[in-house]
């Protein structure tokens, strides 16, 4: 993310664009990575809901795949699916 | 299964936070805004002292969420929520102000103007998040943090020696038209008890146990388990005082000792049974309590 000079600031600190914080991504945080297998979800979207980064992506009512620009790696994911369809790998590892 | 069952809960599906927010793995606080602002919906506006959310929220020059923000200094919360929707009132503009304070802003510092607020029953949701200690500076004791607990102010050798704050009863004590308990790990719980808020007029608080776990030293994937937990226990109960009535959201079907509740975190484990009989036995006193208060009907 490039930093603003003094001169293309607001005045008083304002911050005019809602939501540019999806420019700073968190993805790189992370120790574990959640993989999810597409046969054993059944779009229950439990893990969506209990995500606190909001980076379950969903479409049409259906999960379409973790967003790995922010995924921080909590694991909350794996905790909370019922059907076991996310596990927890370490980063790296194949 | 030809077709797959549905499952849909009660949650909004709009998203008004963005990723990107600067919070720690599993933060409490950072999900409960998520909800909050899910609950409340576009046409609000939200005011953060500061706290652990004035980082989250995003260093300049990022802002996470859809709505306008307000930072402000520590003690302001509820005095500047007052100003915003009078402004908007004198504006003929309606929204929900939002005022969003951790435990040191609301149970320490902010509690003045806070009272101030409460007692000219001004018009904003009051959401008090509650990580029971500052934890954006480093876990240092707030009076929100519970009887025994580890901070960096108070030591293993040392624990904290007075109990927890309670911050409900105080704003009861206001007469205010709602206030109301959850945690994080109750969501629909939670998403509901906005709703309902927000058609009421008037000052409404709420208590919101998020989890920390970087200074409950808690895994991260048990950001959900351990305020269940606290409710299973006791330690936390789900309530809502509705002009005066009191009632209880959730009882535990079976009462669990509140071991399983302290063993899960680490900032908990110096404690010697006794001082866990200690604790037991003040949280049984004040659920009783709680118990009668619910049976009397309406008490304000």
């Amino acid at each position: 993310m490039k930093e603003k000079g003094w001169k293309e600031c607001l005045w008083g600190g304002l911050i005019v664009d809602a939501g540019n914080s999806v420019l700073y991504k968190t993805g790189d945080w992370r120790s574990q990575r959640p993989i999810r297998d597409e046969q054993k979800c059944t779009d229950c979207l439990q893990c969506w809901i209990m995500c606190p980064d909001a980076a379950i992506k969903v479409k049409d009512g259906k999960i379409v795949g973790i967003d790995y620009d922010y995924c921080k790696g909590c694991g909350i994911c794996c905790k909370v699916c019922p059907f076991d369809a996310i596990e927890m790998k370490e980063e790296g590892e194949k | 299964m030809s077709e797959k069952k549905k499952m849909r809960a009660t949650i909004p599906e709009e998203e008004y936070m963005f990723p990107g927010t600067v919070d720690c793995q599993g933060c409490g606080a950072a999900y409960a805004m998520r909800l909050a602002l899910k609950a409340l919906g576009p046409k609000t506006m939200v005011v953060i002292p500061a706290c652990c959310w004035s980082i989250i929220a995003g260093p300049f020059p990022t802002s996470a969420l859809k709505m306008p923000i307000y930072h402000t200094a520590f003690e302001t919360a509820a005095a500047v929520a007052s100003g915003v929707k009078a402004g908007l009132s004198i504006r003929e503009k309606e929204a929900t102000v939002l005022a969003w304070a951790g435990d040191g802003g609301t149970f320490d510092i902010g509690v003045q103007s806070l009272s101030a607020a409460a007692e000219r029953n001004e018009d904003f949701i009051y959401v008090c998040y509650d990580n029971e200690a500052y934890m954006n500076t480093g876990i240092q004791r707030s009076s929100a943090t519970p009887w025994g607990a580890w901070t960096t102010t108070t030591p293993r050798k040392h624990p904290k020696d007075r109990p927890k704050k309670n911050m409900m009863e105080i704003m009861a004590a206001h007469r205010i038209p709602y206030a109301a308990s959850a945690t994080v790990g109750h969501p629909e719980d939670f998403v509901r008890k906005l709703k309902k808020a927000r058609e009421i007029r008037g000052t409404r608080f709420f208590h919101v146990l998020a989890t920390c776990p970087t200074g409950w030293r808690s895994p991260p994937e048990l950001m959900l388990e351990v305020p269940r937990l606290a409710v299973e226990t006791c330690v936390f109960p789900l309530y809502e005082i509705d002009n005066g009535v009191y009632s209880i959201s959730k009882k535990p079907k079976e009462k669990l000792p509140v071991t399983e509740y302290l063993k899960v975190q680490g900032r908990f484990r110096h404690l010697t049974d006794q001082q866990i009989q200690y604790i037991q036995e003040h949280v049984d006193e004040t659920w009783e309590l709680l118990l009668k208060k619910e049976k009397l009907g309406r008490l304000f």
